[in-house]
Order: C-alpha cells, then sequence, then structure tokens
C-alpha cells in the first residue's frame, strides 16, 4: 500500500472502472485538455488536475473535453446515462451549477420515480466546493445542502484519500444519479490508500473515534477539524465521539442517533451556510428521535449566512475551524 | 558518563508499523528489569502487543506517556545503574530529543512485497533475511495476511530466508479463489514454493494454513512442519467467528467476534478492526472468503480430516496450540501420534505467534534448528 493524495486516489478511482466497464466515460471542461488541439495532449485533466492521465490510456473516445455550456454537457451526461453508459462528468465548481440545474433535479433525479423503476440514471457528476482557495463569493460555495434536499440524487462528501476512492467506485456503480463533492483545498492530503478496488457503501457513517462526552458529527473537510477539536479536547480530559456521515444522502441517521444517545450532546459541524443545511438537518433528526437522550443545546458550527468573502481575512474567519468546534463543544458541555 | 545510559526506543513490529501507541506503563521509575521482562503494552494499528525489555537494568526515567503515538526509534524509558544523577538523565533525555530525527516513510531499505505467478494466481509474499540456513515458508489463516508474522518473520530470518506469503483471496494476491478446497490451496501452496525454487523448506502455517502446511508437506519436500491452532486435526471449528467474520460490517459488530482470537481482549484495538474493514471492502474478498467457508466448513464442522496423513510424515513435526483457543479448541492437539511435538502455550488464544510471540519464536527457533 502506498500513500495517495486526495487527487490521485479519485483519479485512481476512475481508472480502475473504467478498464473495468467500457461503458464508464469521462468528461468535462478541460478534461482531457489539450485534446484534437495542437500542443501537448492531456495537458490539463480538469482544471485542478484530477483526470490527467486518462486520455492518454483511455483515448478521446472516452475522455472528452467540452464547451464551456455546463447545461449542454451534464444534459448530455444524463442522457448517455439513461442509455446505459456511464458517465462521470466533471463540473468544475459546485457555483456553476445553476446554469444546468433543470436537468439535474428535475430530470435525472425524477427517472428512476416517474418511470416506475424502469429506468435507471448510472450518471456521477463530480464537482468542487469548499471555501479557502482565495476564489471569492461565486467559486467557493459548499452547496451539497442543495442537492441533498432533492430525492432521487445521491450526494458524496469524502473526507478523506481512502474514502474518496471507495466512494467513487461505489458512485460509479451506482444506478442512480450521484453528485461527488470534492474539497478543492484537499487535492493534496495525503493517507494510505489500497491499490486494488474497493467500495464503501453509501449511508455507512464513519465513526473516528469514539468519546463519551460529545458526539460531533461533520462533513467533508470538517471531519479533520473535528478530529484536531478533538485531540484539543482530549487533553483537558473532555473525550469526544467524531461521526463523519460520508453521504448526506443517504444519510445514516441510526449511528448518528446511535452516538448521540451514548454521549448526550450533539456538535454539528457544517462548511455551508447555516439555514436548511446539513447542521439544521441533522439537529433537528437529533431533536426529533433522541430528544430524551440530549444533556444540553445542540450546538451548530457553520460559516455565516453570508457569501464567501473575496478578503482573505476574512475568508479564513470565516470557514468553521478547531477552535470553533471546541467553543461549541464546551458550550454543549455548560 | 554517558555510555552507562541506554535508551529504550519505540520497537519496528512488521514492515507496516511506522509508529506505536504506548498504552501502558507495565514497570514503574526506579524497577530494575531483565531483558525479556515485560515493560510496556503498545498499541499497533494491527494489534496491541507486550513490549519485553530489550536490555536490563534499572529503569531511572519513564519518558513517554501513556496514550502518547510515538515514531519509531522515539524515547520510551532510560536504564541506568544508581551511580547516574538525576540531571545527568535529563541532560541525556534533552539531548536524545533534541538529535531525534523520526525515519522518513519509505526511506528506509525496507523488503518490499514481490508478486510471482502461480497458475492463474498473482501471489504476493514478502521475503525478510538470507543465509544458507533452509529456508522458511509462513502460510497465514482465514482472513489474515503476512502482518499475523509480525513478530516473527524478522526473528526467525537469522541466517536464512524467511517468506511470508498471501494466500490468494487475501492481503495482496489475486482475489479471486475458484476451489477453496484444502487440497487446491495446498497445490498452490506447493506451486509457490516450486515457482521460488525452495528447497528443503520448513512451512509454518496458522490455522487453515497449518493445514495447507499439512497437506502440501509431502509434495513441497518439506523439511521440517510446524502448525498453530491448525484446521484439519479435528471436527469442531467456531463458524460464529467465521460468518461474523465475514458477515461484520461495523466496528461494534466485528469486536466481539475478532475479540475471540485472543485471551487477553483488550489487545484488540479499534486500529485492527478498522483494517478488517478495510479488507474485506476490496473487490472480491467477501466471496473468496465465503469460498474458503463452503468449501471447507460446510455445515458448521471442517470437512478435511489431516490426521492420517501427518502421522505418516517422516520429517519432524510440531505443532502449538493456544491453551484457550475459541476458534478451534486446544483438545484437537490430542492424540496425534508420536512423530509429534506439541507446545501449549497458556494464556492464549487463537494467534499465540501475535500474542505469545517470544513463547512462540523460541517454540520454532528449537524445531527449525537455529
Amino acid at each position: 500500500m502506498a500513500k495517495k493524495s486526495y487527487r490521485e486516489a479519485i483519479n485512481e478511482a476512475i481508472a480502475q472502472e473504467m478498464r473495468r466497464d467500457e461503458n464508464v466515460l469521462v468528461w468535462g471542461e478541460d478534461n482531457a485538455g489539450g485534446a484534437g488541439g495542437e500542443g501537448e495532449q492531456d495537458a490539463w485533466g480538469g482544471v485542478l488536475g484530477v483526470t490527467k492521465g486518462l486520455l492518454g490510456e483511455f483515448g478521446p473516445e472516452r475522455v472528452l473535453d467540452t464547451p464551456i455550456s455546463e447545461s449542454a454537457f451534464i444534459g448530455a451526461a444524463v442522457g448517455a446515462a439513461a442509455t446505459g453508459l456511464r458517465p462521470v462528468a466533471e463540473l468544475m465548481f459546485a457555483d456553476f451549477m445553476g446554469v444546468c440545474f433543470d436537468q439535474i433535479y428535475n430530470q435525472a433525479a425524477k427517472f428512476r420515480y416517474m418511470f416506475g423503476g424502469k429506468a435507471v440514471t448510472p450518471l456521477v457528476i463530480r464537482t468542487m466546493y469548499g471555501a479557502g482557495f482565495r476564489a471569492a463569493s461565486q467559486h467557493s460555495q459548499t452547496l451539497y445542502p442543495m442537492f441533498t434536499h432533492i430525492p432521487g440524487l445521491k450526494v458524496i462528501v469524502p473526507s478523506s484519500p481512502y474514502d474518496a476512492k471507495g466512494l467513487m467506485i461505489q458512485a460509479i456503480r451506482d444506478d442512480d444519479p450521484c453528485i461527488f463533492f470534492e474539497n478543492k483545498v484537499m487535492y493534496d492530503d495525503e493517507e494510505e490508500v489500497p491499490d486494488d478496488s474497493y467500495t464503501i457503501p453509501f449511508g455507512e457513517a464513519n465513526v473516528i473515534r469514539e468519546g463519551e462526552d460529545a458526539t460531533i458529527v461533520a462533513f467533508g473537510r470538517m471531519v479533520g477539524m473535528a478530529r484536531q477539536a478533538a485531540d484539543a479536547l482530549e487533553k483537558e480530559g473532555i473525550s469526544c465521539t467524531v461521526v463523519d456521515p460520508r453521504t448526506t444522502s443517504p444519510l445514516d441517521t441510526d449511528t448518528i442517533l446511535e452516538c448521540v444517545e451514548d454521549t448526550g450532546r450533539l456538535v454539528v459541524v457544517d462548511e455551508g451556510y447555516p439555514r436548511c443545511s446539513m447542521a439544521s438537518d441533522v439537529s433537528s433528526i437529533v431533536a426529533q428521535h433522541a430528544f430524551k437522550a440530549l444533556k444540553g443545546p445542540i450546538q451548530m458550527v457553520t460559516a455565516p449566512h453570508a457569501p464567501v468573502p473575496f478578503s482573505p481575512e476574512l475568508e479564513d474567519e470565516y470557514v468553521p475551524n478547531a477552535d470553533k468546534i471546541v467553543a461549541a463543544v464546551r458550550a454543549t458541555l455548560a | 558518563m554517558t555510555k552507562d545510559i541506554r535508551a529504550i526506543t519505540m520497537p519496528k513490529w512488521g514492515l507496516a508499523m511506522t509508529e506505536g501507541e504506548l498504552t501502558a506503563w507495565l514497570v514503574d521509575e526506579g524497577a530494575f528489569v531483565d531483558e525479556k521482562f515485560e515493560i510496556a503494552e503498545i498499541e499497533t494499528t494491527k494489534i496491541t502487543n507486550v513490549f519485553e525489555s530489550p536490555i536490563s537494568g534499572k529503569v531511572r526515567k519513564l519518558v513517554a506517556h501513556t496514550g502518547e503515538v510515538l515514531p519509531i526509534g522515539a524515547l520510551l524509558a532510560v536504564i541506568a545503574a544508581d551511580e547516574i544523577s538525576d540531571d545527568e538523565i535529563d541532560n541525556y533525555v534533552s539531548k536524545f530529543q533534541e538529535d531525534f530525527v523520526p525515519e522518513e516513510d519509505g526511506a528506509s531499505d525496507d523488503p518490499v512485497h514481490q508478486k510471482i505467478t502461480v497458475g492463474d494466481h498473482q501471489i504476493s509474499y514478502l521475503k525478510i533475511g538470507d543465509g544458507n540456513n533452509d529456508p522458511v515458508l509462513l502460510i497465514h489463516g482465514f482472513g489474515a495476511d503476512t502482518v499475523s508474522w509480525m513478530f516473527n518473520q524478522s526473528v526467525l530470518a537469522d541466517g536464512r530466508a524467511v517468506y511470508a506469503i498471501d494466500l490468494p483471496g487475501h492481503g495482496r494476491s489475486s482475489k479471486s479463489i475458484p476451489d477453496g478446497s484444502i487440497a487446491s490451496m495446498a497445490k498452490i501452496v506447493s506451486g509457490l514454493i516450486s515457482a521460488l525454487g525452495l528447497k528443503n523448506v520448513h512451512l509454518i502455517g496458522h490455522s487453515f494454513g497449518g493445514a495447507l502446511a499439512i497437506a502440501a508437506a509431502e509434495e513441497s519436500g518439506a523439511k521440517s512442519i510446524t502448525v498453530i491452532g491448525s484446521c484439519g486435526l479435528g471436527k469442531e471449528i467456531n463458524t460464529k467467528f467465521l460468518q461474523g467474520f465475514i458477515d461484520g460490517k461495523r466496528g461494534k459488530h466485528l469486536k466481539p467476534v475478532l475479540e475471540q482470537l485472543v485471551f487477553d481482549k483488550s489487545l484488540i484495538g479499534g486500529d485492527m478492526i478498522n483494517e478488517v474493514i478495510k479488507f474485506k471492502r476490496i473487490d472480491g474478498v467477501p466471496a473468496a472468503l465465503q469460498a474458503l467457508v463452503d468449501s471447507n466448513f460446510a455445515n458448521g464442522l471442517q470437512s478435511t480430516d489431516l490426521r492420517g496423513i501427518l502421522s505418516k510424515l517422516l520429517i519432524p513435526v510440531s505443532v502449538i496450540w493456544g491453551a484457550n483457543d475459541e476458534i478451534i479448541s486446544v483438545s484437537h492437539s490430542q492424540g496425534l501420534g508420536s512423530n509429534v511435538s506439541v507446545s501449549i502455550i497458556e494464556n492464549s488464544g487463537h494467534i499465540p505467534q501475535m500474542e505469545k510471540s517470544s513463547e512462540v519464536n523460541d517454540i520454532i527457533l528449537k524445531s527449525i534448528g537455529n
């Protein structure tokens, strides 16, 4: 086993599935990068290089560059999936999803239901989210809660290279439309990732550590922050359970409820806006189903209800961090 | 007089280990320890193990704290005679910490896993050591891999090559198992031995791998065999363990299953459980494990009896068993015939080579002729 980055783990997952199943195709803006033009072929592999190398191995029939027209190429991916292909389409920043939202939430998400289960849509849309990249308001949002809201979509928020690979393979093999959220500041994070293909089932939370005093439920990049917070609190004798749901839809509510029932306290950490968020969703589920177990008020650690600021100083303050999580745990224990 | 101050540092157990967590000190400052005295418990990503002092002397300072995760080579404790003052000890510790540079990942000359083709299988193996003494081949059990031998392989590799293999369906080997019967898996083992060109090999097998060692002994021209908690020597087997191992997907379900492997339940840590979960997610692994169970343990009983073969072997045979084995009863070590030497390890479950590694290493070294 070797250490691989989040970027390499996703690339390896796609490459292994393309080898296994010739119906798996890749397209998006600059996903090949240079294909068909003059100069270097396979120059980019997407704006941050995740699909680099696929053109060389699988050729221009299976790795396609698209025009800057999300409504067209996401629509094409939905149609291709409906015919039995397994496209992995890259929509560079989740912020741009608005221009092709109809294809996703009103078409892809509905096919299985409206055709009485006779149609499937094995589609993966890869997209980047998250602040901290100095990319300002229109390229930094954390929008997985919006997709979680729509029945018929599966929403994946991997927090580590190991999880990213297993969840990507699962997404490609899944028969429903999957929106795969990659945090853009995590691409160089590294850990041991097996060379073999493996899958991590959707809706199976990862209980990263078990404690007695509070449960921290965190998503995506926030899982690492939650671990730091739990490490810091451990030194003061406060032990925390850290739960990473891995997918927001389906959501492993059983594990979340069990952990809260054990600790009696809940802190939810979500990089998204606070209203109608994963933080508010998990809070409401716990309040409805584990109210009697709660020994203190639920705490949410989220971005403020405001766009991501352009100023680096403000952006650093904007994103939740370990200190804010530590403060929230203390608040629920108070 | 720093030459009289000696350091006890974080050991390296097996290739995968880069760091360990000190989970308990078993001695106090001021205690006098002999070599091999159990001084601490250290948790790795595989299992927690008792750490035996590599040197003897008076423990002057316990530097590492319980719960600390430290890289290999980090200072754990300081041994020195009474004549050395506390100040000198403190100076030694600060100098050590100042100079200490953890080994960089992958920068060492560690042996690496290699692959060889045997029939339709890609078999991965790890070779440690070299020399003129006859080679050793280590065969792990159901659901395990080369890590089973993390406390044994280097110790046995004194003046000889020791190969630890991953069976098909396990570790880094290819995952498909068309026929999981002991006879067909043993053929793969003898095929591997001939592909590696090994002569006069000492076969050492654990559990299911023990049965393979017995079944492959003759064809592979083995010089001796040692089997630990072996299959094939009785009818009963804990099928609840086998099925629980295959079916358990979550830590809380797997923990009680894996705890059946050991006498001291505290040895099974969260990291070890996670490694098992990760192993079972790999494409082909659940099917391979089920194939082994279906071929060999259908109806809850072992279908292959190797006692006849064992009693006819003309080579030295050593059988090792944990007295508290919950997977295959220690009673299967009884009545094996006069050509078999039996060793029962007290306070040990199904994996004595991990739980009581130093006792097991001594027995093996004796039987393979050190």
